[in-house]
């Protein structure tokens, strides 16, 4: 089983990426599961996260068959 | 002799009908709907990209009284997308401008235009004459402002934004114990730089995500169907996406959450 991982809007093209399956190993959590995939530093603090399409916390811990959404925050008018 | 325009007072309440035939036609709105649309306050903040169109549809849709809240003057970068301006109103405060255009579209429609920024205090007490607050500002501060304002009235919020191509709209309700707030959202965030004149817009997405709000405005007030209350609606204009996340309440929300006792 695997983890599927989304990034939307412009965290797209900051990662370069739309959309990856994980192996699943070990429980992890989304902020680890995002140094994981996109090997850079620690999660930003304003990025968001949805799990399972339900808004959560960078620390919700992650099990198989989950789909992480990560996405950028939208403060503009 | 030139036709004068009809005024509030000269419309005859077969024009009034007429004028709205075409939603009081809904099922959903009829008569009663129609009635609680020109009964409704509602405070627009911000009347650039987002809250040109959302005054729009509101006016044209014939809410009773806007009351329009914005410090700024109408400049030229602001045209490309902010539709409720004209070139030849730079300069002029943008409630101002804002309300030329809105009194052309529907004079029935009252105006009370604020040209300055509101303090916690201010709005508080603006918020308790509406029955809807609708978020079209650019910033954080503002927006975490107006959502205190709105929890402590238990006003409605309708809030949207967006930047680059991408857009949020959501509904937060006080008045329902499950709601989450703004700050169940964004609220562990102090600021996010985010200027269109850094990151850029493309303008009809303020289209997409104003009209979205215009909806939910309507829905409010006149219980029609499902809203957003509960849900963050997610825009990627240039995938052509929307995808819908569920909110919840956060407990622990220093603004909404219950206190402990």
């Amino acid at each position: 089983m695997s983890i599927k991982v989304l990034f939307f809007g412009s965290l797209k093209e900051q990662i370069n990426k739309a959309q990856v399956l994980v192996d699943y190993v070990e429980p992890l959590t989304a902020a680890q599961l995002w140094q994981q995939v996109t090997g850079k530093e620690a999660i930003p603090n304003t990025v968001r996260v949805a799990v399972n399409q339900s808004y959560s916390d960078a620390s919700t811990i992650l099990h198989e068959g989950d789909e992480v959404a990560f996405f950028p925050p939208v403060t503009g008018g | 002799m030139p036709h004068d325009l009809p005024t509030a007072d000269s419309l005859s309440a077969d024009e009034e009908l007429l004028r709205y035939s075409r939603q009081i036609m809904l099922p959903q709105i009829d008569i009663k709907g129609q009635q609680a649309l020109l009964k409704a306050t509602v405070i627009i903040i911000g009347l650039g990209g987002l809250g040109s169109v959302v005054s729009m549809y509101l006016a044209s849709s014939g809410i009773g009284r806007l009351i329009l809240v914005d410090p700024d003057q109408v400049e030229l970068t602001n045209l490309q997308r902010q539709i409720v301006h004209t070139t030849e109103r730079i300069g002029m405060f943008k409630v101002e401008s804002a309300a030329i255009q809105l009194t052309a579209l529907n004079p029935t429609v009252e105006l009370e235009l604020i040209p300055r920024a509101l303090s916690e205090e201010g709005l508080i007490q603006l918020a308790q004459q509406a029955d809807i607050v609708v978020d079209c500002t650019d910033n954080l501060s503002t927006r975490f402002l107006i959502n205190r304002a709105c929890v402590q009235t238990q006003k409605p919020l309708v809030s949207g934004a967006a930047i680059r191509w991408e857009g949020q709209v959501s509904v937060f309700d006080s008045r329902k114990p499950d709601s989450p707030c703004y700050h169940c959202f964004y609220g562990e965030l102090t600021e996010v730089e985010q200027a269109c004149s850094v990151n850029g817009v493309i303008s009809p997405l303020l289209g997409m995500i104003g009209s979205t709000q215009a909806l939910e405005v309507i829905k409010l007030l006149t219980g029609a169907g499902k809203g957003l209350v509960g849900r963050v609606l997610l825009l990627d204009a240039l995938a052509m996406e929307w995808h819908s996340i569920v909110l919840p309440k956060n407990p622990q929300c220093r603004v909404c959450g219950v206190p402990h006792a």
